[in-house]
């Protein structure tokens, strides 16, 4: 099973850092990586492997939020298959 | 593969566009409650609704998390209560509706429908016992909803049903008068009432459905709102084509909502109900987007046409999105509930006629529309009439949910709170309909050939 991690906000150093030490934690695998900076605005996108994930993904998907709301950033995790039965017919 | 735009777009719609699902709500038959001992009968609708529904809200917020969307309301709606209650009486039908609040209580849902009748034909005892007990219950309980179905296009319009409910909104009304008279404002009069409406305060079960069902309502009026803004000064075919992507996208997570969640209860999925179902927040209003697509202000001449388009394609870009389709389907324009209409109807641009006439061509009809509260009995009931006239010729589900407000008069206006929104009083036509209302009887079922 996959996730989707968006993280938008304002660009601070050691955004990547922070969520990739809590999937880590978690043991959550990153498979994939994109990031964008737009006049300061830092949108990344980051795909995860979750099978092996330690806890509930409830759970992580509020650390995540937290870890967000810490340093000004909107971070989400959602399951991949509300972006592909959205886009794809 | 996954596409960062439209990871983008979906994150954005969420955020930024209130993007939601409206309602899971889980039907549920209460046919092998029935008891001739009204305590016995009370005490079985309890015990198998908080039964069968007990992990509708946990389940609820589990996939609220792992989709990242909100669902912002859990529900059930169980079957008609006239159907099973047989033998109650009036009292008897207020203990149930008692135990129908304890259950929602207990399972932690915010509304549960479902204390309805179905007298479009005729009136069982049963069903009149109930609507006996309407006023009482309402009034007595914060989180049952009831409606009562008064007509079909095959069986006509049963009028001497319209004016009881004439007469039982008003009493609603005056019971719940310290609150602004909230008791109408969770009571439906309806034509065609649809048997899988995840909606409130329409929601029933019924007869034909399954022992239960899962059905989701989806909303999104800011999402389309959003899109239209976008396309520019596109000319209508383009516009409808925004529409009906955006719907489509909107429905397809409804979609995936509604099998998820049927699939963790171990419930079969029944419907998604393609609706815009606009709130009182900032950005979430149906009347912003017919005021997009290029009205001064909703209720302007053009406001019908422009509904009538919106709403169809709304329904193109749904019915692809989704397996099953059902319920009320289409856009809502509930007037408390919507920030445009509030605004519209309190700049003078929006009367009760021109909603009247924008029911024909999309979902329900005259909803949370508070009018005066000295507003006479046969008043109401030429309300209903009109409307569900509407709904019968044009073989449609048309409804009317409207708040005598004691003690108000129109250019006041009444504050339900939440989600019920905030009402301005609409004023009324002061001719009285009372000879035509006092004849009873059933307006024949209408003609289906010979169209014009």
């Amino acid at each position: 099973m996959k996730a989707v991690i968006t993280v938008t906000g304002r660009d601070s150093v050691g955004i990547i850092a922070a969520v990739s030490a809590y999937c880590a934690e978690r043991s959550v695998n990153i498979q994939d990586i994109s990031q964008s900076v737009l006049s300061e605005f830092f949108a990344m996108i980051m795909l995860t492997d979750i099978d092996s994930m330690k806890g509930t993904f409830a759970d992580f998907a509020d650390g995540l939020a937290e870890l967000g709301r810490k340093r000004g950033l909107d971070i989400r995790a959602m399951h991949e298959d509300i972006f592909n039965t959205m886009h794809h017919v | 593969m996954l596409n960062t735009a439209d990871i983008l777009e979906t994150i954005q719609m969420i955020r930024e566009e209130n993007l939601d699902i409206r309602t899971i709500t889980m039907g549920i038959s209460l046919w092998d409650c029935v008891s001739e001992d009204e305590k016995r009968f009370s005490d079985k609708i309890y015990d198998k609704i908080t039964r069968t529904a007990e992990r509708l809200v946990a389940v609820g917020q589990d996939i609220e998390k792992t989709y990242g969307i909100p669902i912002v309301h859990k529900r059930v709606s169980v079957t008609p209560l006239s159907l099973v209650g047989g033998a109650l009486s009036p009292d008897g039908y207020v203990r149930a509706a008692h135990a129908l609040q304890r259950a929602a209580e207990t399972l932690g849902i915010n509304f549960i429908g479902g204390f309805s009748a179905l007298v479009h034909k005729g009136m069982t005892n049963s069903a009149a016992n109930l609507i006996a007990a309407i006023p009482q219950a309402l009034s007595e309980t914060e989180l049952v909803c009831s409606s009562v179905n008064v007509a079909t296009t095959k069986a006509g319009i049963n009028m001497d049903a319209i004016r009881l409910m004439g007469s039982t909104i008003r009493k609603t009304a005056s019971l719940t008068a310290d609150r602004n008279s909230i008791g109408c404002a969770k009571l439906v009069v309806f034509a065609n009432a649809p048997e899988d409406n995840p909606f409130m305060a329409g929601a029933f079960h019924g007869v034909g459905e399954p022992e239960n069902v899962i059905n989701v309502g989806v909303s999104g009026p800011g999402v389309v709102s959003s899109a239209i803004k976008r396309a520019g000064d596109c000319d209508l075919s383009v516009l409808a084509e925004v529409i009906k992507k955006t719907a489509f996208k909107i429905t397809r997570v409804g979609q995936l909502v509604a099998t998820e969640a049927a699939k963790r209860l171990g419930v079969p999925f029944g419907i998604v109900d393609l609706s815009l179902a606009p709130t009182p927040a900032v950005g979430d209003s149906v009347a912003h987007i017919l005021e997009d697509m290029g009205l001064e202000s909703c209720g302007a001449h053009g406001t019908t046409a422009c509904l009538a388009m919106l709403n169809d394609a709304v329904k193109k870009g749904g019915v692809m999105a989704s397996g099953h389709v059902g319920g009320l389907s289409g856009a809502f324009i509930p007037v408390s509930e919507d920030a445009g209409m509030i605004a519209a109807v309190e700049r003078g641009a929006l009367s009760i006629e021109k909603l009247e006439a924008m029911t024909a061509v999309c979902s329900v009809g005259l909803d949370m529309i508070a009018v005066p509260g000295d507003t006479p009995e046969d008043v109401i009931c030429g309300i209903i009439a009109d409307e569900i006239s509407i709904g019968v010729v044009n073989t449609k589900t048309t409804a009317v949910r409207v708040i005598p407000a004691v003690g108000k008069t129109a250019g006041d206006s009444v504050d339900f709170g939440g989600l019920l929104g905030t009402a301005p009083i609409m004023p009324l036509r002061a001719y009285s309909p009372a000879k035509f209302i006092s004849r009873g009887g059933r307006i024949p079922a209408p003609i289906h050939s010979l169209k014009n």
